[in-house]
């Protein structure tokens, strides 16, 4: 049941121009800077904004086709959508916005039960509270939650978490994660926030300027060197460990496919997956193995390609690391110094580990 | 005061109710279309709203007189239903009225819209609110302060024309005269006490209004949080 998007339209000097398949399951990232459109293709996939030249399908069921003049009205799409501020409904409690979509979803489609919703997302105590008496956060968990219970197919989420502090962050993240547990719910997530999407996405499509950039499984895309520097500084991959061993010094060992590395200690039971994220900057090369280094963590890997940066001074450098990719960001000196070319084996030094969930 | 004098009042109180509800019903529809319109007419209909605002009520009684007469395009109309000539009776006054108080009623309104803005609309349809549903769910309670506004203003301004209701209306008795008319005649025939309780109702009942609107009526419109 894939996603088929398409959408041509024009915004005063705006451009948007996008052909996209995204996966009918997990959670798709779009994500680019302010300007990138990634806005705008959400708005028309909900039918919010008309494309001229568009089409949108989720697998066999098409609601915009304008080739065959096909609009489905946004009310008529079994869709939820959170906007970036919550946009509750001042007049109606707690309860009464979340009731708002379910009382007009089918029932044959309702898939919730609202004290199922409002208990998984922590606003069950809320109910009857007026929207001027919650917290940010707790706002965008009940437009979550009023989207949920209108029984979407799809939820599309407009930058859910830019309006919020980084505490309220925590607060939803975790929640926003069991959505896509246990529903198979297949999510897209607008977001400028790369932490964000490392942190959620199961998919990435990169935008910039109205234009895709890149498309494609999460840790495919955030390995690949060829991409413009959307990423800049926050270049980096993403890769699924679990935990191995609790030692007794503080740390955890996390194995994954290319090896283990050493974290400081963390709560899970052994066996429990853990997603981390290896920024490029925090990957230094060695040729032979330093053991005069405070730096613990340190992997055998091959170098498979490299690329300029948006930095002349600096490279990138694509590893492999028994099958798994690695992104290094090195001086170009250094590259030259140690020869650093496609097929030759060195020593990859981990120097910071960012622990996403 | 005498008879005619309840007369005219309570004829007045039936004026400004018929009216006010008209008001509110023709009156929000326009206000929707100009807040939401991207139409080159908006600024035209816009101006037409609120000519009466600073036309003497006489040129807009004129007008709307020869409208109504035999050779009028309204009255020709009326007449062809049967319904005889419009001026110098009841709902000939309502009408009038209806154009004098337009723009009292029609602003407040639109620019509760307009604060509202389009994104509750937006998230309304997002869950499921066919345009006519979300207008009456989402739109209407939240544009209320507005609501309020233009109904206590047009009731008030009805109540207090005077200029209109000559010039359509004339000065008969139970059926066109009404309180402003009724403090005329009374002053005219030298009627100082009987003008003084009118006039002074007058007065009191424009104070209270405003002053229900200024101290109760919610504050700004209803936006989403």
């Amino acid at each position: 049941m894939d996603i088929q998007a398409r959408f041509r339209l024009e915004r005063g000097d705006f451009t948007l121009d996008v052909e996209l398949t995204l996966p009918g399951s997990g959670i798709s990232a779009l994500f680019g800077h302010s300007g990138s459109g990634k806005t705008t293709c959400l708005r028309a996939m909900a039918g919010l904004e008309r494309a001229s030249h568009a089409y949108f399908a989720i697998g066999h069921r098409v609601w915009q086709d304008e080739a065959s003049g096909l609009f489905v009205p946004p009310h008529q799409r079994p869709l939820g959508f959170v906007f970036q501020e919550p946009s509750l409904f001042p007049h109606l409690t707690v309860r009464g916005n979340m009731a708002f979509g379910q009382k007009r979803a089918a029932c044959g489609d309702r898939r919730f039960s609202l004290p199922t919703i409002a208990e998984l997302l922590g606003i069950a105590a809320l109910l009857d509270r007026s929207p001027g008496e919650l917290s940010g956060g707790e706002r965008q968990r009940v437009a979550i939650a009023r989207a949920l219970l209108a029984s979407p197919q799809i939820l599309l989420m407009d930058e859910p978490l830019a309006a919020l502090d980084l505490k309220r962050k925590l607060e939803i993240l975790p929640y926003l994660e069991r959505l896509h547990e246990e529903f198979s719910l297949p999510i897209i997530y607008v977001s400028h926030s790369p932490d964000e999407v490392a942190r959620l996405a199961n998919h990435l499509v990169l935008l910039d300027q109205g234009r895709l950039v890149a498309s494609g499984p999460l840790r495919e895309v955030l390995s690949r060197i060829d991409l413009p520097a959307i990423f800049a500084d926050d270049a980096g991959v993403v890769i699924e460990t679990r935990i191995a061993a609790q030692e007794a010094d503080g740390l955890s060992r996390l194995e994954f496919a290319g090896g283990q590395i050493y974290v400081s200690r963390r709560d899970e039971p052994l066996g429990a997956r853990v997603r981390c994220r290896i920024h490029a900057r925090n990957v230094s090369l060695a040729l032979v193995p330093q053991l005069h280094t405070s730096i613990l963590n340190s992997v055998d890997a091959c170098v498979v390609d490299l690329a300029p940066t948006d930095t002349p001074g600096h490279v990138l450098v694509r590893l492999d690391v028994a099958g798994e990719a690695l992104l290094a960001r090195i001086t170009r000196r250094s590259a030259d110094r140690l020869r650093i070319r496609p097929g030759l084996a060195v020593k990859a030094q981990i120097k910071a580990v960012a622990l996403l969930a | 005061m005498d008879d005619s004098d309840f007369a005219a009042i309570w004829l007045t109180l039936r004026l400004a109710t018929v009216v006010t509800v008209v008001l509110l019903i023709v009156g929000t529809r326009i206000a929707w279309w100009l807040a939401h319109t991207r139409s080159p007419f908006k600024g035209a209909v816009g101006a037409l709203v609120a000519l009466p605002l600073v036309l003497p009520p006489t040129v807009l009684g004129f007008y709307l007189l020869i409208a109504m007469g035999p050779s009028g395009p309204l009255g020709r109309f009326t007449e062809s239903l049967g319904l005889g000539l419009l001026p110098f009776t009841f709902t000939g006054l309502v009408i009038a009225s209806v154009f004098y108080s337009l723009p009292f009623v029609v602003q407040p309104i639109q620019n509760a819209f307009e604060a509202i803005g389009v994104r509750p609309m937006e998230v309304a349809a997002t869950l499921r609110a066919s345009p006519r549903d979300a207008f009456w769910s989402v739109a209407l309670p939240l544009a209320r302060p507005g609501l309020v506004s233009g109904a206590i203003l047009g009731f008030a301004h009805t109540v207090g024309e005077f200029g209109i209701v000559l010039m359509i209306g004339g000065n008969i008795p139970n059926k066109t005269r009404v309180v402003s008319v009724q403090i005329y005649d009374h002053v005219e025939a030298l009627e100082y006490a009987q003008a003084h309780w009118l006039a002074g109702g007058m007065v009191l009942f424009s104070f209270l209004v405003l002053l229900t609107l200024y101290t109760f009526n919610p504050a700004p419109p209803g936006k989403t949080v």
